[in-house]
């Protein structure tokens, strides 16, 4: 079955026919298995909101209880480095979401710059991630390891429990971020050999999903963590 | 299903308007707002999170049963994180600290 | 010229999903619910057994009133006795067995939406079951099922990790069927498949799988907080530097107990089907069931505190907690009228399926009732820990669910291997099960009004009567677990072949052959009539 491509249009629809050619077995049509891989998604990210949910959880209660050592931890969270790793998710959900329309035009060549551009940016967070966690390590304000709050010596418990949110939230959301990479690899992988166009772009959107709700808990994330405290 | 392409017009928008936030919630960190510090702050990011599911995931576009999942998710997560509050916040309604109780342990009047 | 293979006397056996590869290949990386469920029942029933092997060592132990094992050995088995019923039997029973194989069916699919994932949950779900059973092998857990900090966190000097790992897998498992359900049930439902003409069955497992996907992450989370707490000593849940228990319990039970309607609502759902085929009528009530299925998942989510009633959760917190128990149990009773008036001037026959359905209600009813003494502060305060609490869920987990579960693979095991069991054996197995169940769970309610606290290895002599009676009752519960096993795997090999619907009952399963082709249907079905369409027996079109 040939695949036509449809460059520059208004709606592009799903050509059906030519998407049989991915058609699984125990769909019947196309759409049916869109829809099908587009609800799965969706209920697994609505898994993810509760998974990091419960940590949330703990956040708000820990913060509740102990509000003076919550707040006194923001003067030693890096705001630049987080500012700008915020900055450089939200672009990376700009070139997703510029990949995901290339798929859907048939632009191969942007779609593959688009991921690439994506790929990088996640790239640029899980380095800065390190930096920041380094930085952490040095002032011994990893806890578990050596974990020294000098300034506040009343607040050592207390601000330990941040800081190990801090741990908890961010390194699972860089776990996240990392497994996307992968994804983002495929997707690369894939894209390179054309196999998407606006007749079969399925995982590209699907990862693309994936990709704005791991920005979407950085959202929440970032003042969460970051800017507890009235900085002066 | 027809799939709407959106302009490249409303993904620099929402880009624009991300950072823009972004870069707010940074600055009023800065000023003096006693309890309402973290009201603002979790406004500000429920606009943004709002920006990025409805044009980025293309909410805006999606089947009702797309919307009444997401907005389940977000339901039940309200229910385990107020609920969860609720006990600790209304535990001081009525306790009477005994003597022997120490600071420092969970529930117990700051 | 090809010389022909020399024909067996009898038919030459119908292409079937089991018979149609032979290979272990063919089983280990197949894609195909219906063996993916066998693969799965296989599984549990060995956690089953495991976990009832403990079950037998702990009432061996409680036969006199010191105990015959340490507190540390006690402690072990009742632990490893409730992780794996809970989480490797309870949990996935019905959804990875019985609805794995019916609902693609059932629905008019060819499979569910995600067949590789479906395999997939499988092997999470082995995995996981490696790691739990590894803990046993060193030793076990003496946290309990339920994990509580500090105890888990700080203080237990056993295998804590690799169980909570084990279960961590085991959530990602049932994470992974339910939303391939959901996905299902929405997406693949035959032409003319509306939502009101599914079978209860299915209703009952959509709000299942709800559950799974809602509650199970955070179970997922609360293992690895504690994971951390135990290997960094970070102070999440350690009151002595700042954290709390308490919000273990919260974290915990926000799943723990959905968990709880994770595992009866598929039951439920078996007994719809089963109580309208042996009444020969339709379920009282349809819309009534369905919409109680639904209604049990959204309210189990709130009602998680009524297990913290007494740790010092506030007394408003409390308060709304109870009524909300109260609350819950409606939908439940709801369900149970609507299967009696099913039955009301129905055309009622006591098969096998229907003796376990019988047992159901009545069982669940006694157990449901008894959850509202526990639900009501007052009571609850004398109750909380003691073997009222364990006579109670028993009687719903064991004399519900399990019974359920027997019900429905013996309503079902003639669709899924071609052959009926022996009646005559599988009654008098049903019987002991009845007896044996009820003299081991009854005298438990007894002890804990009575105040004897449940996770003790040794007791005051004059509980002694009672536990020796419920250690009796066990023994004869146990052998009628056994004889199943048995006569089950007897019946694949010299059971008398079933036909399509030997059962005479509606549903599109009763209507493709006995065991089901690979792919169920010949062709897509269309959907003209609403569930349970009981008129006149008719001859049934394989």
């Amino acid at each position: 079955m040939a695949e036509t491509a449809q460059p520059s249009v208004a709606s592009a629809t799903h050509d059906l026919e030519a998407e049989a050619s991915h058609l699984r077995h125990h769909f019947a049509t196309p759409e049916q298995q869109l829809d099908a891989s587009t609800l799965g998604m969706w209920t697994f990210l609505i898994t993810e909101v509760l998974f990091f949910g419960g940590m949330f959880t703990a956040y708000t209660i820990y913060r509740f209880l102990y509000p003076a050592a919550f707040e006194s931890t923001s003067q030693y969270m890096p705001v630049i480095l987080g500012g700008i790793n915020t900055g450089v998710l939200i672009c990376s959900s700009l070139t997703m979401a510029m990949s995901v329309r290339s798929a859907q035009l048939s632009r191969y060549k942007s779609l593959t710059t688009f991921l690439i551009l994506t790929m990088i940016f996640g790239a640029t967070f899980l380095v800065i991630k390190y930096v920041e966690w380094h930085e952490k390590w040095v002032e011994h304000h990893v806890p578990g390891f050596n974990f020294q709050y000098p300034e506040y010596p009343q607040y050592f418990y207390h601000a330990q429990i941040l800081f190990f949110l801090y741990f908890c939230m961010t390194g699972m959301h860089a776990l996240h971020m990392v497994v996307g990479m992968g994804l983002l690899t495929y997707l690369l992988v894939q894209s390179i050999r054309r196999v998407f166009n606006s007749s079969y772009f399925t995982p590209v959107e699907m990862i693309g999903l994936y990709w704005h709700f791991v920005d979407i808990v950085w959202i929440f994330l970032f003042p969460l963590l970051y800017l507890i405290g009235y900085r002066k | 299903m027809k799939h709407h392409v959106d302009s490249v017009r409303s993904y620099v928008g929402v880009w624009i308007a991300l950072l823009i936030l972004t870069f707010t919630t940074v600055t009023v960190s800065h000023w003096d707002l006693g309890e309402f510090h973290v009201v603002v702050a979790l406004l500000i990011a429920f606009v943004k999170a709002s920006l990025v599911a409805w044009i980025f995931m293309g909410v805006r576009h999606s089947a009702k049963m797309t919307r009444l999942f997401v907005v389940a998710g977000l339901i039940w997560l309200s229910i385990m994180i107020l609920i969860t509050y609720g006990d600790y916040r209304t535990r001081a309604w009525d306790y009477q600290p005994q003597p022997w109780a120490q600071t420092g342990g969970a529930g117990v009047v700051r | 010229m090809a010389t022909i293979a020399q024909e067996k006397p009898e038919t030459a056996e119908q292409v079937n999903y089991l018979n149609v590869s032979h290979t272990w290949k063919s089983w280990l990386f197949t894609t195909d619910h219906k063996r993916i469920a066998v693969l799965y029942l296989i599984s549990i029933t060995l956690m089953f057994v495991v976990g009832g092997a403990a079950a037998v060592a702990f009432r061996m132990n409680l036969l006199v009133p010191e105990g015959l094992f340490s507190a540390e050995t006690y402690n072990r088995l009742f632990s490893m006795h409730g992780i794996i019923m809970v989480f490797f039997f309870l949990v996935p029973s019905i959804p990875a067995t019985l609805a794995n194989f019916l609902i693609p069916i059932m629905v008019g699919a060819k499979d569910l939406a995600f067949p590789r994932i479906n395999l997939l949950s499988w092997y999470v779900y082995v995995f996981g079951g490696l790691f739990t059973l590894y803990a046993v092998i060193r030793g076990g857990v003496d946290t309990g099922w339920t994990f509580y900090a500090p105890y888990s966190s700080t203080y237990s000097n056993s295998y804590v990790l690799a169980a909570a790992f084990g279960v961590f897998f085991a959530g990602f498992s049932s994470i992974l069927t339910g939303l391939n359900f959901i996905v299902t049930i929405h997406k693949m439902r035959a032409p003319g498949m509306t939502w009101s003409r599914l079978p209860l069955f299915v209703w009952a497992n959509y709000a299942t799988s709800l559950i799974q996907i809602l509650g199970t992450p955070v179970l997922a989370i609360t293992l690895l907080l504690l994971a951390f707490e135990r290997i960094a000593h970070v102070g999440i849940f350690d009151p002595n530097i700042g954290g709390d228990p308490i919000l273990f319990q919260h974290l915990f039970w926000f799943y723990s107990h959905p968990a709880v309607y994770i595992m009866i609502l598929p039951g439920m759902g078996v007994i719809s089907e089963i109580v309208a085929c042996f009444s020969r009528k339709r379920v009282f009530g349809y819309n009534f069931v369905a919409f109680s299925s639904m209604a049990i998942a959204v309210l189990s989510f709130v009602v998680w505190g009524h297990h913290m009633f007494v740790t010092g959760e506030s007394m408003y917190s409390s308060l709304a907690f109870s009524l909300l128990s109260f609350l819950v149990a409606v939908p439940s009773a709801i369900k149970v009228f609507n299967w009696t008036a099913t039955m009301y001037k129905g055309s009622v026959s006591f098969e096998t399926p229907m003796l376990y359905a019988f047992g159901f209600i009545g069982l669940f009813t006694i157990g449901g009732l008894t959850g509202l003494f526990l639900a009501s502060l007052a009571t609850d305060v004398e109750l909380h820990g003691t073997y009222f609490v364990v006579a109670h869920f028993h009687y719903v987990m064991v004399g519900g669910m399990v019974m359920a579960f027997m019900g429905g693979l013996h309503f079902w095991w003639p669709k899924i291997t071609g052959r009926m069991y022996s009646e005559a054996w599988s009654k008098f197995s049903a019987l002991l099960v009845f007896v044996g169940f009820n003299l081991t769970f009854f005298p438990q309610f007894i002890l804990g009004y009575l105040g004897m606290p449940r996770r003790y290895h040794a007791y005051p002599p004059e509980f002694q009567v009672l536990n020796v009676l419920s250690t009796a009752g066990a023994s004869v519960l146990g052998v009628g677990y056994l004889i199943p096993m048995i006569y089950f795997l007897y019946s694949l090999k010299y059971g008398e072949k079933a036909g399509n619907n030997p059962w005479g009952a509606t549903g599109l399963e009763w209507q493709i052959q006995s065991p089901p082709v690979t792919f169920n249907f010949e062709e897509t079905p269309t959907v003209t009539e609403e569930a349970y369409n009981y008129g006149p027996v008719e001859e049934v079109v394989g």
